[in-house]
């Protein structure tokens, strides 16, 4: 255990990761029909080489703890309804994240009766993360940019 | 004879059950052998189920039910699967008694986990039965392939699963090389056998933080987390994309890597072997980890057997089953499924088997990795037909592909991958354990629910 702590401290020290800037978002994400590529990455944002949570991103399990709806995957017919509750449940002021290509629309592969997408039909969007995925890096660029947003509008 | 009693006989002569799918009106059972071989039963009209036979089909068949219209006969109750009914009786199984509930979980989760819809019926914590209603991501990819051409095809079995992307692109290559007569050159082969294991590499760095992470062991889920992180910047760095996407072709690989890559992507890969046997003694050694292990969600070798469990969670029951084993067309020679030390079924034997493979990974990329990759194609090699089957073992066990074919366009193609076969496997080992096990026992199997869906 001890062993593994240091690792992780030497791995933190060794990254030279920059000061924690100040407030947060707190991020419900929802999978409408990825391929989990996209999930994979968030997952590894949080991981130590990013560690997305020191900019004050959290990922909420529920969507009424939520500031943005981080969306990923072409939105298929049977998680049209489930994706409108949880946007419905959210408190204003509060953003759509589009996450991935799939998300935005772009090249989207299936059957057309088994999709509701595009998501910008189905509520606003307010910002893009485009990659197929976006790797961990882009992840936080792309949610750095909303911080910002959020500090303006708030 | 007829379809079932052809079925029947195959299983009773030692063929196991592959996959099962609706073509039209046609309904075709794969069947595979020990030494690797598929054959093909076909029926048409009134086609009598075989999940008294194979219990293991029970999914398939409701799938063809769904999606091509088949009335199984003797398929009772023939439950929705694809379909989301919303009348409950229609696709929970009845579970009665005094004080047992049920418990609605999903589609949306409380993470970053992809949607499905599992219903609990439980009594106080205990849960007597799991139904999961996957297919919230069904995309019809299967259908949306239709008419295309092989080469077009490929982004459709890669878009099913970016965590399979290799396994179900390889399966996909092979089945149309069967059906074209061709067969993989010796470095062809070599190339699509590194592509497979840099996927399992990252794939089981990722379910062994997984595990942690179901444990609540935060230190031991960064540690694995950070390796996994390593192991797709390494397929990056080699393929230009953290999941190997677009590196596998139907007959040959367009994939050139210069040698000095290859020496630096084995002088990694052996820093990552190092510092993942370091971490792995850490989780041994970890008494409060270790605790949480042992007879939770146990799958007997005879349960895993019936339901068709693949890969490490069926070897972990004791079915020392692997499709790299008798793999013709991959460079695996000498190949043997690892025995696992502690045949119990358990998380914890499924945690152990995927890291004793992940260091029979690193050694097949070290035996493998030993110069430049460069475009090569597959040979002739075998008749041509206008059905193939290709069958690779993605980290969750036996993905197989069928092509069917006019020409070189696609009339159909099916893909069953590691983790459909092994969903109806987690909902099984889940019965009789607690409620907060679930997710540990959940991430044991690590299963893609995109792959499942298509």
């Amino acid at each position: 255990m001890l062993a593994l702590l240091r690792d992780l401290r030497r791995l933190r020290r060794d990254l030279d990761l920059q000061a924690p800037r100040r407030r947060s978002l707190a991020v419900r994400h929802v999978d409408a029909g990825s391929c989990n590529g996209c999930e994979h990455e968030l997952t590894l944002a949080t991981s130590p080489y990013y560690d997305l949570e020191r900019y004050g991103f959290g990922f909420v399990a529920s969507p009424r703890h939520a500031d943005v709806l981080l969306v990923t995957g072409a939105v298929t017919t049977r998680m049209r309804e489930p994706l409108l509750a949880a946007y419905a449940a959210m408190p204003e002021p509060r953003l759509v994240a589009a996450f991935g290509d799939c998300a935005l629309g772009c090249g989207v592969l299936g059957q057309a009766d088994q999709l509701a997408g595009p998501l910008e039909e189905l509520v606003p969007v307010d910002l893009r993360i485009p990659g197929c995925p976006p790797a961990p890096d882009a992840i936080a660029a792309a949610l750095g940019g909303a911080l910002r947003q959020h500090r303006t509008d708030g | 004879m007829s379809y079932r009693a052809r079925v029947e006989q195959s299983l009773a002569a030692g063929w196991r059950f592959g996959g099962l799918h609706a073509s039209g009106s046609t309904v075709r059972t794969v069947l595979v052998s020990s030494d690797g071989k598929a054959r093909v039963e076909s029926v048409e009209g009134r086609v009598p189920s075989i999940v008294d036979l194979v219990p293991a089909a029970a999914w398939d068949e409701r799938e063809a039910a769904d999606l091509g219209g088949i009335a199984f006969d003797g398929h009772v109750p023939l439950r929705p699967l694809v379909d989301h009914d919303l009348d409950l009786a229609r696709w929970t199984v009845p579970v009665h008694g005094h004080d047992a509930y049920q418990v609605a979980v999903g589609p949306i989760h409380a993470g970053v986990i992809e949607s499905g819809h599992f219903r609990f019926h439980v009594v106080g914590d205990r849960i007597l039965h799991l139904d999961a209603r996957l297919f919230y991501k069904h995309r019809g990819l299967e259908r949306a392939a239709e008419g295309r051409t092989a080469d077009e095809g490929l982004a459709y079995v890669q878009r099913a699963c970016a965590a399979c992307a290799v396994s179900n692109t390889a399966a996909y290559a092979h089945a149309w090389e069967s059906a074209l007569g061709l067969h993989p050159t010796a470095e062809l082969a070599r190339v699509r056998t590194i592509l497979l294991e840099l996927e399992r590499v990252w794939s089981h760095l990722n379910d062994i933080a997984a595990i942690c992470a179901g444990v609540g062991l935060a230190a031991g889920n960064n540690r694995f987390a950070a390796l996994t992180e390593r192991a797709r910047r390494l397929n990056a760095t080699l393929t230009g994309h953290r999941f190997l996407f677009g590196t596998v072709a139907v007959a040959g690989s367009a994939l050139a890597i210069e040698g000095d890559a290859i020496v630096a992507a084995r002088a990694e890969l052996e820093r990552i072997e190092a510092e993942s046997r370091s971490a792995w003694r850490e989780l041994l050694f970890n008494g409060s980890f270790q605790d949480r292990l042992p007879d939770v969600g146990v799958v007997t070798r005879e349960d895993a057997l019936a339901l068709g469990a693949v890969g490490p969670a069926a070897r972990a029951s004791g079915v020392a089953e692997d499709v790299r084993a008798t793999a013709d067309r991959l460079a695996y020679d000498g190949f043997q499924a690892v025995a696992p030390r502690r045949v119990a079924g358990d998380v914890q034997a499924r945690l152990e088997q995927r890291a004793v493979e992940l260091l029979q990974s690193f050694d097949v990329l070290g035996r493998l990795l030993t110069g430049p990759l460069e475009p090569c194609a597959a040979e002739p090699g075998g008749a041509e037909a206008p059905l193939g089957v290709g069958r690779v073992e993605s980290p969750r066990g036996a993905t197989l592909c069928v092509v069917e074919r006019a020409g070189h366009r696609l009339e159909r193609v099916r893909l069953r991958t590691g983790a459909y076969a092994n969903w109806p496997v987690v909902a099984h080992a889940a019965a009789g354990n607690l409620l907060p096990d679930f997710p540990l026992i959940n991430k044991s199997f690590e299963l893609c629910y995109a792959c499942a869906d298509r």
